[in-house]
């Protein structure tokens, strides 16, 4: 192979004129340790964030207020589960595998989108994650399509096409709230409300104070920074909160003629941080449950293996 | 005597740009997956087609049927909400 005898700030040099070239990196590629590093961690954070994003709208399931939107949320989780799936697959061609990324997030290694710690505690939050989250999550997965990874920017070409109907479906089901009787105006904002900041939180950290963004930025990781990608959110939801009759809870947003985009208030950094290291509203409960859930699924496990062995047992009787 | 019909036959996937998905292309005999890697790049490469090469054992892949479709597939059809078109929204927030 012609590559054989490149050292490694030569082979590094290949590598990076591919990116500068908008060509993808794909698994057999040779790649820098650390862009293999930085992938994991971000590819798996993503994937933990799919996961531990179904509890918040799985608290709800069974207590959704028709058959019809009990489906449609069933439908919507079951996605959830599926983006999961996508994306670890994904970063399994990296070299990393599903226990070791499970363990990882149980341990409190790996982090999860800061959001699905705090609590969904009325039916109007279902319509407001859909419409405010899952709307954050398309607008960065949009440009993530671009990452240069190749089977992660594939991965979100398929999650990107499933994401439209969650966002729409949240925000059907706010517009029901919203012309409907005073108590369910006022359960739709209280939804907005308490999720519209943890919604702006969900970009990170502002480009200056973030850790990984510039070298992400570098191997086209990342293709937009936070800030950008907040901007495009607020500039995005303001008219659809509008259009609700709902108020977005920031006394300082406002529509600046000059720039082009909406000016907002400062975020809630102290509250970022105290969620995101672990003492959120649910933090704790998340990664119970996430246990407690793979622990209960042990026995189906277990019969996969025993049914396999059964009729490996069987094809041998009969040969 | 040995005819090449004896030798596995393997279906070949070709990506061709990096970022792409392996497409099938096709299948050949081969005796082994180094010379099916060979004899796929001098069949179905040779006019630059790709950039990269799968090759897998036919018999290593297992294929749903197109007859069993109905059943298969059935607790799709009645599932209209899993697609974005099935809400309904005024047209001044409809871009979503
Ligand atoms: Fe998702
Ligand atoms: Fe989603």
């Amino acid at each position: 192979m012609a590559d054989y005898r490149m050292n490694e700030a030569e082979l590094e040099k290949v590598f990076q004129d591919r990116i500068d070239d908008e060509q993808k990196i794909e698994p057999k590629d040779w790649m820098p340790d650390t862009y293999r590093k930085n992938l994991i961690r971000q590819m798996s954070q993503h994937a933990h964030s799919e996961v531990i994003g179904m509890q918040p709208e799985g608290n709800w399931i069974t207590r959704a207020p028709s058959l019809r939107r009990k489906m449609i949320l069933l439908a919507k989780v079951q996605d959830e589960a599926g983006h999961g799936l996508y994306i670890y697959s994904a970063a399994e061609t990296l070299g990393i595998s599903r226990e070791e990324m499970v363990q990882a997030l149980h341990d409190g290694k790996a982090k999860y989108a800061s959001i699905f710690n705090y609590p969904s505690l009325t039916w109007a939050d279902v319509g407001a994650i859909g419409w405010l989250v899952d709307g954050a999550a398309i607008v960065n997965q949009i440009t993530l399509q671009r990452t240069s990874y190749g089977p992660y920017a594939r991965a979100m070409v398929r999650v990107c096409k499933e994401e439209s109907f969650h966002q729409r479906q949240g925000y059907e089901s706010l517009l029901v709230l919203a012309s409907g009787s005073k108590e369910q105006q006022q359960m739709a904002q209280d939804a907005l409300n308490r999720w519209w900041w943890p919604s702006l939180m969900m970009f990170g950290p502002h480009d200056a104070e973030s850790a990984h963004s510039a070298q992400s930025m570098k191997w086209k990781i990342k293709r937009k920074s936070n800030d950008e990608l907040r901007q495009a959110f607020v500039d995005q939801t303001v008219p659809q909160a509008q259009y609700l009759g709902l108020t977005i809870p920031d006394p300082k947003l406002k529509w600046n003629e000059e720039r082009g985009h909406y000016d907002f208030g400062e975020i809630d950094w102290d509250e970022f941080y105290r969620v995101i290291n672990g003492n959120g509203l649910c933090n704790r409960q998340r990664i119970v449950h996430h246990r407690r859930a793979h622990d209960n699924g042990a026995w189906v496990r277990e019969a996969v293996e025993a049914y396999d062995e059964k009729q490996k047992a069987r094809k041998q009787q009969a040969a | 005597m040995t005819t090449t019909s004896d030798f596995p036959l393997f279906e070949i996937f070709i990506r061709s740009n990096r970022g792409l998905d392996h497409k099938h292309v096709g299948s050949l005999h081969a005796k082994d997956y180094e010379q099916a890697l060979e004899y796929a790049r001098d069949c179905y490469t040779r006019r630059s087609e790709g950039v990269s090469i799968w090759v897998v054992k036919s018999s290593d892949i297992v294929a749903s049927q197109e007859e069993d479709a109905v059943s298969f597939y059935d607790p799709m059809d009645d599932k209209p909400y899993r697609h974005a078109s099935y809400y309904k929204l005024p047209e001044a927030v409809n871009n979503m």
